[in-house]
């Protein structure tokens, strides 16, 4: 015993020193900041012109401005823009994954629709943003086309109109995150024992009784994951709708997401207000990163059951 | 672990708080024009917002000897390297960089730091009334020199103890460009003198509007189209202390814009965009549009042209079909001055820069000759406008210098502050979701007063007119 | 017996990834054949047809110095190979502290970086660029990649995969052969890690190349920009909206090598997304 134990003990160092340079990179980057970031939220701190103002304590008095000024407000059309791209996002991605996975069912070219789904992702939010700009703009190739064709009467106004501009940005988050999604419960869905599907295929379970008793239930832990981290994706939401509406969360700032609101204190640097949004996005962030925290560990179960069969099974060195 | 975790975070809060202290420590102050004796650097630094000051600088400066194949860079004569570093305009962006390199002046490298930087009327002022721009008098520049420059391209850079900080080499009269053919079908004549009665004033201007819109046409293209022609002509400037006050000449403008979209009388465009710049175009249905000198030479002749490679000549798209009346209200539009940025290391060449580009009569002259821009010599352009030779092909043959002459007379800048890029930019984006039917007239204010508070932080309350 | 549904099914499931097929590849269409065309054509309606103004849209696009597209792709190669390579190397090196030692803060380390797995990096975002202005790192590339050496998600991905895929007897042989610690990972690690590095670093690359957020507010002299930033002044700048041929042109140049470097590698990126399981 005494003699292992020394031995860990004369290699411990190389354990620190190795994840040194994250945890230096972390704190200098990431957390020296954030603590600037909480710290000034308590000032009145802001450039008026080429002046500086402050930073000057003022307690919680940007925190009640930032609720007085129609914060809630932001955080509904972040929601808003979110569900309009998460739902179809996920009913497609479960529908695809099952398809993809079910052995009954034949789809050639399986290959060739995984890439193409997929590519969206990869794509730059701000370079798809300005495309869909140019695209649905009111004399733009859409518009052209729905009019030539009799569809529409006169040019729609779709970023002129509260619905038109959501749903565009719904429409190219679910563009760029179906995929994704597809892939990942298809990963999940492959980690199911096929004895299960055996099972239910003997008891004269219908395709739709297989994906709602067996496949569902299944793979719920990484639904959870899906949904969850599809939340902080949510919660960043600021290319898209920042280059389609210009960073003016038009119309009638219904498409202003939180951090465009961010963004503008950052932009205007009043420190005092943009640390206090960023106080608030943090709690919420945080509160999110609790919950991937624990989706991924408690229910890892499910998780392991879907890494076996990817990776050779392993005992985690660390669990918990 | 506990403990661990503790000192870590003791020592980030004590980091945090020695960056929050130097934080407090850098103040906004600067030594203007300390090194106005010292060596003369060989990198010039010029910001601006686009590449108008760009080409002519490249044109018309004498010192040039080559220019970068991207136009990155211009070389001049005696080696010196100009770098050009252009940010876009629109939502302060340009200022809001302008400001970071200015604030960063003193602790930059010599070859880095902002020598030349170009305003707006729209802001000037802000930068004017600061320590970060030098006097152009301390840099040489005399009384005799700016003598035919129009007055109030130097009020308006003249600062609070007197001191002009900047310099231009255009003045920015605007008028109202109505296309021929239109006019003609709807008023019966293209004749300026004619079309002007016709429009001469708001009265005036909303009949023809009706006339206009039986026809078929549109009187305006877009909702800011006339912004300006009420914009200049307030009874104050946009803020007074910690409170902006709109006036209620911007609520005219309000109130005939909504009226024209409701009755159809414009195309729902907004400024710059797309649809706006093709309603200047072969497949425009638009009477006319208010536009400043820069506007008809840089943007309005290139936005007419069918083929924008082609030769510049009747044929290609619309071109000779424009021509320009006053309108109904005096007015102006942009304008760029050109200040000489505090801890320059290139004086003499700033110097010499703003004298042969905005000094210069021989050079004035020629720029408008050459492009039809309106510059900043008052003799040089009223020999123009009294040359009965001289005439625009783009507007048919018509001397509009001659009438930017007289409209130059009639610029009143003296309301013009640092908010106005943004107040402007704010109501204009405010009233834009009123126009289209999304939010009411008190929903448009609120949003108005959201975003002032959002770039201003130190505007406190936001007064409407009765 | 289940073959006629079965056979509907396949049938829906075939209009279904059709109509998808469509959604994802008709942008693009439209995207590439206005690249080609002029802005007066743009200007007169939308065609299928590709027109013949590809080689003048690209001249135009790469004379234009207020878009300095060539020095664009540059700074965004950098950018993204630095922090490709910094995320993937030093995650896997963290990974491999947390997974092949024991000390005291192990477990306190390992739980800390799981905390922070899908922190956003807006949220500290007004201290960090208050933060690189006082170092002097402003409208420079360092602040855009350095920060990657911590990449939580990244060095996840490792995490699982040494657990899967690296058996300590290894390390131990290589040890007792008298290889010291760092030339065990250099030598040892890193090569059974190459999967799991490419994949990462593809994503790592991919989401760099992107980025617009940091950047924005990092940058401001027009040779640092990297392309989203200008593909974002397309969007605000006035005087870049009179030639639309030249504004799909640059989006184009933006997102098509990302485009190529994705079906050469599709098989290994879409395996990689289903190993994943993390988004950043």
């Amino acid at each position: 015993m005494r003699k292992v134990k020394g031995k860990e003990v004369s290699y411990a160092k190389y354990g620190y020193l190795f994840i040194a340079p994250f945890f230096i990179a972390f704190l200098i980057f990431q957390f020296i900041p954030l603590i600037q970031t909480i710290y000034y939220s308590f000032f009145e701190y802001y450039r008026s012109g080429l002046k500086i103002i402050g930073p000057n304590p003022v307690g919680l008095a940007n925190y009640s401005a930032l609720f007085e000024a129609d914060f809630g407000r932001y955080a509904g059309n972040t929601i808003i823009m979110w569900i309009i791209g998460f739902v179809p996002q996920i009913i497609i991605s479960l529908l695809l994954a099952a398809w993809f996975t079910d052995i009954r069912l034949k789809i050639k070219g399986k290959q060739f629709f995984k890439v193409v789904i997929y590519m969206p992702n990869l794509i730059m939010a701000s370079a798809f943003a300005m495309l869909f700009f140019a695209l649905f703009s009111d004399n733009g190739p859409v518009n052209t086309t729905l009019v030539s064709m009799g569809i529409l009467s006169k040019p729609f106004r779709f970023l002129s109109s509260v619905w038109g501009t959501r749903g565009l940005v719904g429409l190219m988050n679910f563009l760029m995150w179906f995929g994704n999604t597809t892939i990942l419960l298809m990963a999940a869905v492959m980690g199911i024992n096929p004895s299960l599907f055996e099972a239910a295929e003997l008891d004269g379970c219908s395709p739709r009784q297989t994906f709602f008793r067996v496949t569902l239930p299944m793979i719920r832990p990484i639904l959870v994951y899906v949904l969850i981290t599809s939340m902080i994706g949510g919660l960043q939401m600021f290319d898209v709708p920042q280059i389609l509406t210009n960073g003016k969360g038009t119309p009638d700032r219904t498409s202003m997401t939180l951090i465009m609101y961010l963004n503008n204190h950052l932009f205007s640097k009043n420190y005092g207000m943009a640390g206090a949004v960023s106080v608030i996005l943090f709690i919420i962030a945080a509160i999110l990163c609790l919950a991937v925290y624990f989706t991924l560990n408690a229910d890892d179960d499910s998780k392991r059951v879907r890494k076996r069969d990817r990776f050779k099974p392993r005992k985690e060195a660390v669990n918990g | 672990m506990k403990k661990g975790f503790k000192a870590f975070l003791s020592i980030a809060l004590a980091a945090a708080m020695i960056f929050g202290m130097t934080a407090c420590g850098g103040g906004g102050s600067s030594e203007g024009g300390e090194e106005a004796a010292a060596e003369q650097g060989k990198v010039l630094n010029i910001w601006c917002w686009n590449d108008e000051f760009q080409s002519r600088f490249n044109d018309y400066y004498p010192g040039v000897a080559e220019v970068a194949e991207d136009k990155s860079t211009t070389t001049l004569e005696d080696g010196t390297v100009v770098k050009w570093t252009i940010n876009p305009n629109e939502g302060m962006n340009y200022q809001d960089k302008l400001d970071a390199a200015l604030l960063a002046q003193e602790s930059a490298a010599a070859d880095e730091k902002v020598d030349i930087f170009l305003v707006e009327a729209d802001y000037a002022l802000k930068y004017v009334d600061s320590d970060y721009t030098l006097d152009v008098k301390e840099l040489g520049l005399t009384d005799d020199d700016m003598a035919d420059q129009y007055q109030y391209t130097k009020d308006i850079v003249t600062d609070s103890n007197g001191a002009q900080k900047g310099t231009t080499w255009q003045a920015t009269p605007g008028l109202f460009a109505y296309r021929r053919s239109i006019a003609k079908d709807v008023l019966g004549t293209d004749d300026p003198d004619a079309v002007q009665e016709a429009l001469a004033d708001w009265d005036k201007f909303n009949a023809v509007a009706e006339q206009a819109a039986a026809k078929g046409y549109k009187m305006l293209s877009g909702y800011d189209d006339s912004y300006r022609t009420f914009s200049n002509n307030v009874s104050a400037p946009w803020v007074d202390g910690t409170a902006v006050n709109v006036d209620a000449n911007i609520m005219k403008w309000v109130e005939q814009t909504k009226e024209f979209t409701d009755k159809g009388y414009n195309n729902k465009t907004s400024l710059w965009a797309p649809e706006w710049a093709a309603d200047q175009g072969p497949e425009g249905k638009v009477f006319g549009f208010f536009y400043s000198t820069w506007g008809i030479n840089f943007t309005l002749l290139g936005n007419s042209l069918a083929d924008p490679e082609g030769a510049q000549e009747v044929g290609n798209g619309i071109f000779g079909d424009y021509a320009v009346c006053y309108g109904p209200e005096p007015y102006y539009w942009g304008g760029t001055w050109i200040c000489a940025a505090a801890g320059t290391d290139n004086t003499e060449l700033v110097a010499d820069v703003m004298k042969q580009l905005t000094c210069n009569p021989e050079i004035m002259k020629k720029i408008t000759l050459d492009t039809q821009d309106y510059t900043n010599s008052v003799s040089a352009m009223t020999e123009i406008a009294e040359d009965p030779d001289f005439g625009s092909a783009f507007l048919g043959g018509q001397n509009h210098i001659a009438l930017f002459v007289e409209a130059a007379q009639k610029i009143d800048m003296s309301n013009a502050g640092p908010y106005d890029q943004g107040c402007n930019e704010g109501i204009q984006g405010a009233f834009k979701d009123y126009f289209d039917g999304n939010v009411d007239m008190d929903g448009a204010k609120a949003n108005f007063e959201k975003t002032i508070k959002e770039k201003f932080p130190e505007i406190e309350s936001v007064n409407w007119p009765e | 017996m289940d073959k006629k549904p079965s056979h509907a099914r396949t049938v829906i499931a075939y209009i279904v990834l059709i109509i998808l097929t469509f959604l994802c590849l008709f942008f693009f269409y439209i995207l590439i054949v206005n690249a080609t065309r002029s802005h007066p054509e743009i200007q007169k309606g939308f065609s299928f047809i590709p027109g013949h103004s590809l080689m003048k849209n690209l001249r135009s696009v790469l004379n234009d110095a207020n878009i300095p597209v060539l020095s664009g792709i540059k700074n965004s190669l950098i950018v993204s190979s630095l922090s490709a390579i910094l995320a993937t190397y030093f995650s896997a090196l963290t990974a491999y502290g947390l997974y092949a030692y024991d000390f005291k803060l192990k477990k306190p380390a390992f739980v800390f970086i799981m905390l922070i797995l899908v922190m956003p990096t807006q949220v500290s975002a007004m201290g960090f660029i208050n933060l690189i202005t006082k170092m002097g790192m402003l409208n420079t590339l360092y602040p855009l990649f350095l920060p990657s050496i911590a990449a939580p998600a990244v060095f996840y991905f490792m995490y699982s995969y040494m657990q899967s895929s690296l058996p300590l007897e290894l390390v131990e042989a290589a040890r007792i052969d008298g290889s010291n610690e760092f030339h065990t990972f250099n030598r040892v690690v890193i090569p059974i890690m190459k999967p799991a590095l490419a994949v990462q670093a593809i994503f790592a690359f991919v989401s760099s190349w992107n980025n617009y957020f940091i950047p924005a507010l990092v940058i401001s002299e027009n040779n640092k920009k990297t392309l989203p930033i200008l593909i974002a002044a397309l969007r605000s700048a006035d005087f870049l909206k009179f030639d639309m041929g030249k504004v799909y042109m640059l989006i184009t140049i933006a997102i098509v090598p990302i485009i190529i470097v994705y079906i050469a590698l599709s098989k290994y990126i879409v395996a990689g997304v289903a190993l994943g399981g993390v988004k950043e």
